[in-house]
């Protein structure tokens, strides 16, 4: 890993954020809604020096380029602003909604790759067999099926139907673990609350097979025509008339190269697993930052909303980076 | 066309190969069944599709005994025809399906051809665009778009355009930067064709297969985004029936009618399932460089 390389990264990394924070706060301030109107809506007595003292205590008088300098001088100094709906600090709304989120996507992921590597694997060493043809079958159901439905369908057989795991919410009131880091599976673990940690697992899983579906079937799909590449090269005919046994063939000498493809589209396919995040926590009602960003469009709390977007940018690009990272892990021969 | 490939038998025998496979066909199949729908839709539905009967409230369809006469599909939480909304809901999904990735080959896809084309500092200048564009993830990105446009077919094709261009413009880049070292691209020039006539009639008709089994699959992505965003308010306005919406309101009666979210995501399902196996079945025909 050169310093130059890191470096340019970086500096991507900036104008990124830079170009995301700019179109957000250009979008949002083109956007026909009045947050003020939004606020006093309903509200008797409204007079004209009402609307015109909150616009100003919210800064929306002043013009477009002033507005932008206060907002992208306040996230360089940390302080993204103060929400105009719920009247508070978005740095701490962020912050205690993004373990929620974090959960959610951290265990999609985890049982994304722990269902989607090892039938990608079987799909490939029993190509075109009844197992790989229907394996793949399923695959091509999964991706033809958007998420939010397979959420409400997985809702209504096992919360309506059979009645075993509940619809909505990260718990229930009062088994909620002692708070320490905000992730209930792994604050239950640590201060050894076995009833708090039983409720977040059968909160979580629902969500976590909306969510994880769609990646599990990509990261399958891709892992299975890049081992059927490797399969059928040289070396691995080499290592088996070496006599090495054929499972040692298939994950030490083939399984490590073909994850080079699959890590570059599990990647790429993070920014669908943050989209499918805000989504889903729709659907189950999480309370994570996809509900909060959703909600505060149709408020048009524009702090939340640029808060909101800047963060999962900033997120999506950190992965990409770690991707950079994993592949000179996984191949030696790569470096930057 | 000075070094062309394709001629009529190699068009035919390819619409032959593809009618070979049964999961291609069953895709051509869905596909124009759900077109037909969507085009016929006033003539197949039963009902008004925005008109209910409060008097048959949540009646279940031809499975159940409780079910009203004449609603096959039973009826929603306003008493309107099931199967009529779904039938309409067929309209928006195609309608923009289709717009968006028409007008996505447009955009993307001249830019492709001409950045891949004369490179330079214009290549540069939307590769980088491009670069940055894709930083934004996709739902995100729609979701600011929409949340600021406001519901409606129009803004969400053009939202759906905004970032669909991508990979067309990805895609044909590439095509044009491999096929114009080719032979019959210096053919063209030697006999003195200009940059445009080469670009758009030489060097398209020959990547054209690709652009035709990219937009068919994007085509699924596309509605499946539609009916994320109508599930989530930001698609179509209200009024408008379309399949995310629908399971959208179905949510606070899953317990008393199943049906109400179960045959718009059967109906989304369905087109996509045939989008993708007829996308699949046509890179196998048309591409055989990526047949695995």
């Amino acid at each position: 890993m050169s310093i130059r390389y890191l470096i340019r990264r970086f500096v991507f990394l900036i104008g990124v954020l830079m170009f995301i924070t700019l179109f957000t706060f250009l979008i949002l301030r083109i956007s026909p809604g009045d947050p003020v109107d939004l606020m006093l809506k309903g509200q008797q007595e409204i007079t004209h020096e009402d609307i015109k003292r909150m616009t100003e205590q919210l800064g929306l008088d002043k013009p477009f380029h002033i507005q932008l300098y206060v907002f992208a001088s306040g996230v360089v100094k940390g302080d993204l602003g103060y929400s105009f709906y719920m009247k508070r600090p978005v740095w701490d709304l962020i912050r205690e909604r993004m373990p929620a989120t974090l959960e959610l996507a951290l265990f999609a992921m985890l049982l994304s790759f722990a269902v989607g590597i090892p039938i990608g694997i079987i799909a490939s060493v029993k190509q075109n067999s009844l197992v790989d043809r229907l394996i793949m079958g399923l695959n091509f159901l999964g991706i033809s099926m958007p998420s939010f439905w397979f959420g409400i369908l997985l809702i209504m057989v096992f919360s309506v139907y059979l009645g075993v795991l509940p619809t909505m919410g990260r718990s229930v009131y009062g088994q909620y673990p002692t708070h320490i880091t905000g992730l209930l599976m792994l604050d239950s673990v640590l201060t050894l609350n076995g009833k708090a940690f039983v409720t977040a697992l059968r909160h979580l899983i629902l969500p976590c097979l909306a969510l994880g579906m769609g990646y599990s079937a990509i990261i399958s799909r891709i892992l299975r025509s890049s081992m059927l590449e490797i399969l059928s090269q040289e070396y691995i005919n080499v290592a088996r008339s070496k006599g090495l046994s054929s499972a040692r063939v298939v994950l030490r000498h083939a399984l490590r190269n073909a994850l080079i493809p699959m890590i570059t589209v599990a990647g790429l396919e993070a920014g669908s697993l943050i989209g499918g995040n805000i989504v889903i926590e729709t659907v189950f009602s999480w309370p994570g930052l996809g509900s909060l960003i959703i909600g505060s469009i149709f408020a048009r709390d524009y702090p939340v909303v640029q808060a909101g977007v800047i963060f999962f940018a900033l997120v999506f690009v950190l992965i990409n980076i770690l991707v950079d990272l994993a592949y000179t892990l996984v191949d030696p021969r790569i470096r930057w | 066309m000075v070094g062309g490939i394709k001629d009529e038998r190699g068009l035919k025998r390819n619409f032959l190969r593809l009618l070979r496979d049964p999961t291609t066909v069953f895709g051509l199949i869905v596909l124009i069944v759900v077109f037909l729908t969507a085009v016929f839709a006033p003539l197949l539905a039963s009902h008004d599709p925005g008109r209910g009967n409060l008097l048959f409230r949540l009646r279940p369809g031809f499975w159940s005994s409780l079910g009203a006469p004449g609603y096959l599909l039973g009826t929603d939480m306003l008493g309107r025809d099931m199967l009529t909304r779904v039938l309409y809901g067929s309209r928006v999904s195609l309608l923009v399906g289709f717009g968006a990735v028409l007008l996505s080959i447009l955009v993307g896809g001249t830019l492709g051809l001409c950045a891949g084309f004369f490179r330079g500092r214009f290549d540069d200048y939307i590769s980088r665009f491009v670069d940055w564009l894709m930083a934004f993830p996709l739902v995100l990105f729609l979701i600011l778009v929409m949340g600021v446009l406001g519901p409606g077919t129009w803004n969400l094709i053009f939202a759906l355009t905004l970032q669909g261009w991508i990979p067309f413009f990805r895609l044909l880049r590439a095509e044009v930067l491999s096929e114009r070292e080719k032979a019959y691209v210096e053919a063209a020039w030697a006999i003195g064709r200009n940059s445009w006539s080469i670009m758009f009639q030489e060097i398209l008709p020959n990547i054209m297969h690709t652009l035709i089994v990219l937009a068919t699959l994007r085509m699924g992505i596309v509605i499946i985004m539609e009916a994320t965003l109508s599930f989530l308010g930001l698609g179509v306005s209200p009024h408008v029936p379309a399949w995310g919406s629908m399971i959208s309101a179905s949510r606070g009666y899953m317990q008393i009618a199943w049906w109400l979210p179960v045959f718009p995501g059967l109906g989304i399902f369905f087109t996509v399932l045939s989008l993708n196996l007829l996308g699949e079945g046509l890179r196998d025909v048309l591409d055989p460089r990526l047949r695995k």
